[in-house]
């Protein structure tokens, strides 16, 4: 894949010392999406706001399309949405007036049916005469968005969209970001509901006090990372696991009625066929079993965490 | 050059005034017409001629000059400051527009609002008062200059306030006293020396009596002083807003 965006060394220091963001080195490829995943005030809005030209970096390099953000701003910002993560907007002015001003300030010339083609997608045309301050946080949201596309981007952010949303409107929002994918519009999301960027994205970044810890594709880091669960239900009750078993590390759990062993998908043994063959050894009688792939959540925390040692 | 960024900035800006027509546009006329009412037509009528012009008359070029500057700063101002507090200046920094085109979009309309307030109030007072105008293409000329540079002005106060408080200091603190210590509602020569020397350090003094030559070829001063005062300023303007968006103070970080 060619490489839409490419970030370089990339920091960022505030007037006030704090290190935002510290030698990320990142590259996003053209068409697909990708999730930056971190925990609050980990510097992904940071680094958002370094490519959209909004927060000037402290050192490195960022490419778009092949042109610096700094050098060739007009052509690297007139590449890109932005759906930022607060709702800020201009509280007294009307849905249609707001889209069509963003699509002027990023020198598109006035285009009444493409606005509409837009609000009309994200189910927001019946509003258009509505002023913003009428709006329920959801529409605003979704008027963020109309105002992202309404320069017709080939790169779009979206950071947090679905922060405070209802389900069905994430819903809505995630169908859109899909037919967005599928007309070549490179997506790059933050989103703390790692269900979501497990389903949609195909690469995920973690990035924590400023740095990234892991760029992978999503399948592949829960394949390499992921461990796997084997829950195995029991006939009767027990108050223990079986001495013969302990060297398996199981969990006692569902009052006494399962047992839990976790393994590694990647390692050369499991160790379920010897598992499995210790508790017919102890006379334990099996009444169901069950595995379980651990989330790309799971795996989120446990990077987070282990980067916080 | 985003022409396209200018003019969505501008008609953004004049929306804003169609919004709020009682507050931008009658609210600085209603002031205005009852200076022109106490002033000059009722307490007008007890005070002598200046210069040949009477009292009502003599006080135009200073009201209207105390509008444009008032009305130039906090246009201007609080068209920046607004977006900052709300935090939709996100999509002005984040769009293809170099510094240039968003201080000619936002002082742009700032400038044109206080245009438009300029001249109904001028309107205005020839209900109320005798005028007549003996240079006018100097008066446009001073007009224009003086609502670009204070609109100039009022956008750096806008940048560098960090709160609504701070947005108001300047006009209300600075501006106002000046204009009216500024020979607004009398000739400098009426003042004893001492105050006559202590107002030749007020900017505003060299504004109004520009402003009062081209309508009746009368003023405390050369009208080249007025010209080369308003000018200068403009250009210090120009560069503090240069200077200030470049190095994104207050906006970037």
């Amino acid at each position: 894949m060619n490489s839409l965006i490419s970030i370089k060394n990339l920091s960022k220091v505030y007037s006030n010392n704090f290190k935002a963001l510290y030698n990320i080195n990142l590259d996003i490829n053209k068409g697909e999406i990708f999730a930056l995943l971190g925990p609050n005030g980990a510097g992904k809005t940071t680094l958002i706001s370094i490519i959209c030209g909004i927060v000037t970096p402290s050192a490195g390099t960022v490419l778009v399309n092949g042109n610096d953000i700094i050098k060739d701003y007009r052509l690297t910002r007139s590449e890109i949405g932005l759906v930022p993560q607060e709702l800020t907007l201009e509280q007294f002015e009307n849905v249609f007036s707001n889209v069509c001003y963003t699509r002027g300030l990023y020198g598109k010339s006035p285009n009444p049916s493409y606005v509409e083609k837009i609000l009309k997608e994200l189910s927001l045309w019946d509003k258009k005469n509505s002023r913003i301050n009428e709006l329920s946080g959801g529409m605003k949201r979704r008027v963020l968005i109309a105002k992202a596309l309404s320069h017709e981007p080939s790169i779009l952010f979206l950071d947090e969209p679905t922060a405070g949303v209802d389900v069905e409107l994430r819903q809505d929002m995630w169908k859109v970001v899909e037919s967005l994918r599928k007309t070549g519009v490179t997506i790059i999301l933050t989103t703390h509901y790692i269900e979501e960027a497990e389903a949609i994205a195909d690469r995920v970044g973690v990035i924590n006090n400023g740095e990234m810890i892991v760029v992978n594709d999503t399948a592949e880091l829960i394949k390499s990372m992921g461990r796997k669960k084997l829950t195995i239900d029991l006939h009767e009750k027990i108050n223990s696991i079986p001495t013969l078993l302990d060297k398996y590390s199981l969990k006692l759990i569902n009052e006494g009625l399962s047992v839990c062993y976790s393994y590694d998908t990647q390692g050369s043994q499991t160790g379920i066929t010897s598992l499995l063959q210790d508790i017919k050894e102890t006379g334990l009688r099996l009444k169901d079993i069950k595995t379980e792939q651990s989330s790309l959540e799971n795996i989120f925390v446990e990077l987070v965490q282990k980067d916080e040692k | 050059m985003n022409f396209y960024a200018i003019r969505a900035i501008y008609l953004h800006e004049m929306d804003r005034m169609r919004r709020t027509l009682f507050q931008s546009i009658l609210s600085p006329v209603i002031s205005t017409s009852l200076y022109f009412i106490v002033f000059g037509s009722v307490i007008g009528g007890m005070i002598p001629q200046i210069d040949g012009v009477t009292y009502g008359s003599f006080i135009v070029p200073g009201l209207l000059m105390l509008t444009l500057l008032t009305q130039s700063i906090s246009n201007s101002a609080f068209g920046i400051f607004f977006p900052k507090f709300t935090g939709s200046i996100y999509e002005v920094l984040a769009a293809p527009i170099s510094s240039l085109e968003i201080i000619i979009g936002f002082v742009g309309a700032s400038a044109s609002k206080s245009l438009i307030v300029g001249i109904i109030i001028l309107i205005t007072a020839s209900f109320f008062v005798e005028m007549k105008v003996q240079y006018p293409l100097l008066m446009a000329f001073l007009l224009i200059l003086t609502c670009l540079t204070f609109s100039l002005f009022g956008f750096l106060i806008g940048i560098m306030s960090e709160n609504f408080e701070q947005l108001q200091v300047v006009p209300l603190i600075i501006i106002t006293p000046l204009v009216f210590l500024g020979g607004s509602l009398y000739s400098i020569d009426m003042l004893p020396e001492f105050w006559q020397k202590i107002s030749y350090f007020n900017p505003v003094v060299y504004l109004i009596n520009g402003m009062r030559w081209s309508f009746y070829g009368i003023s405390d001063f050369n009208i080249w002083i007025s010209v080369t005062s308003l000018v200068a300023f403009l250009m210090v303007c120009i560069a503090g807003v240069t200077v200030v968006i470049k190095k994104g103070y207050n906006i970037k970080n």
